[in-house]
């Protein structure tokens, strides 16, 4: 079944005054193939599609920038690898030099293990490319605090982490992305530990206002499939939150009346 | 003796844009971008900018990444 026969009455998603149809970004990484890329990005309908910054490699066969630019899509340039503020806010600068955008997917990483966010240098390079003129979107902990002092130096979204970047483990925290959407006055974009459609769609219904996903569908058996999948689960879910779900209860609520019974005691002997 | 991205190479002198080619860039080829020593080189200046022996060239573009 299409979404276009789904009754959409959403406000559309306008990320640092963009207008985007779909919630969901894709990342590049991981795909085995550029062919498998194209086809996962038109399946996922996605609008913007992450790339990282490497050194050009003469054997390399292929463009990725003809490929992203094939499919229509915008890219977004990440300062993946970079471990401290002013590696990230060089590669920031080289991003828009190369593809004439300013705006960055910000990415510094603590440690290669865990690839957790590094706040302290998040922080920093944070507002040195707000102050650049950068549009800051944040790869960041799930952490509330953190979160609130990324959109008060002039984030135009925060990304928070459901787990570790391929980890695949979900939303470890759901009640922490709670509060951070809660308060957000910027889009809030669940990015990292999405391993299935499912982990999508309760970003959604927890009230983000979008998905980034890239190893999920990349590192999928079938990344196509799992690029449709992820799309539906990403639409299913901010149907649901728009919805309103249904509070949880200890113990059952009938859902059949209870008037009208019928009387079927057999006659006493 | 320089080195464009962590290989040695006997180029000083050359300018940007030279040392691009050597890498198979065409002229002016998006999604490209140049550090001398950590330090941005804009575009505009790749004809003109010549690279002095001992500098590191980064000669970065799109890859695959999250």
């Amino acid at each position: 079944m299409g979404t276009e026969q789904i009754p959409l009455t959403d406000t559309p998603f306008t990320l640092a005054g963009r207008r985007l149809d779909s919630r969901l970004i894709l990342g590049t990484g991981g795909f085995p193939r550029l062919e498998t890329l194209a086809e996962a990005i038109r399946a996922t309908a996605t609008e913007l599609v992450t790339i990282a910054l490497r050194r050009i490699d003469p054997a390399a066969r292929g463009s990725l920038v003809d490929v992203i630019e094939g499919c229509g899509v915008e890219l977004l340039p990440n300062t993946a690898g970079c471990y401290t503020a002013r590696d990230a806010v060089t590669t920031a600068r080289l991003a828009r030099e190369a593809f004439g955008t300013d705006w960055i997917k910000l990415e510094v990483i603590g440690d290669e293990r865990t690839l957790l966010p590094d706040a302290p240098e998040l922080l920093v390079a944070a507002e040195e490319l707000v102050a650049d003129g950068f549009t800051v979107l944040p790869y960041t902990n799930d952490d509330p605090i953190l979160a609130r002092r990324l959109e008060d130096v002039g984030c135009a979204a925060v990304m928070p982490l459901g787990s570790p970047i391929g980890s695949g483990m979900g939303i470890r925290n759901p009640y922490n992305l709670a509060l951070i959407v809660d308060r957000a006055s910027v889009p809030v974009i669940l990015d990292a530990g999405v391993g299935t459609a499912s982990d999508a769609a309760l970003a959604m219904e927890l009230g983000c206002d979008g998905v980034l996903c890239a190893s999920a569908i990349a590192r999928a058996h079938d990344p196509v499939a799992m690029a449709h999948a992820i799309r539906g689960a990403v639409e299913a879910g901010r149907l649901a939150r728009g919805a309103g779900r249904i509070p949880r209860r200890l113990h059952a609520t009938a859902s059949s009346p209870d008037a009208g019974l019928a009387d079927l005691t057999p006659p006493v002997q | 003796m320089i080195l464009v991205n962590g290989e040695p190479r006997e180029r000083a002198g050359a300018t940007i844009a030279e040392l691009l080619a050597d890498l198979g860039v065409e002229d002016r080829a998006r999604g490209v971008a140049v550090a001398i020593n950590g330090e941005i080189v804009p575009r505009a200046t790749w004809d003109a900018r010549r690279v002095a022996e001992g500098d590191r060239v980064e000669a970065l573009t799109a890859m695959q990444g999250g």
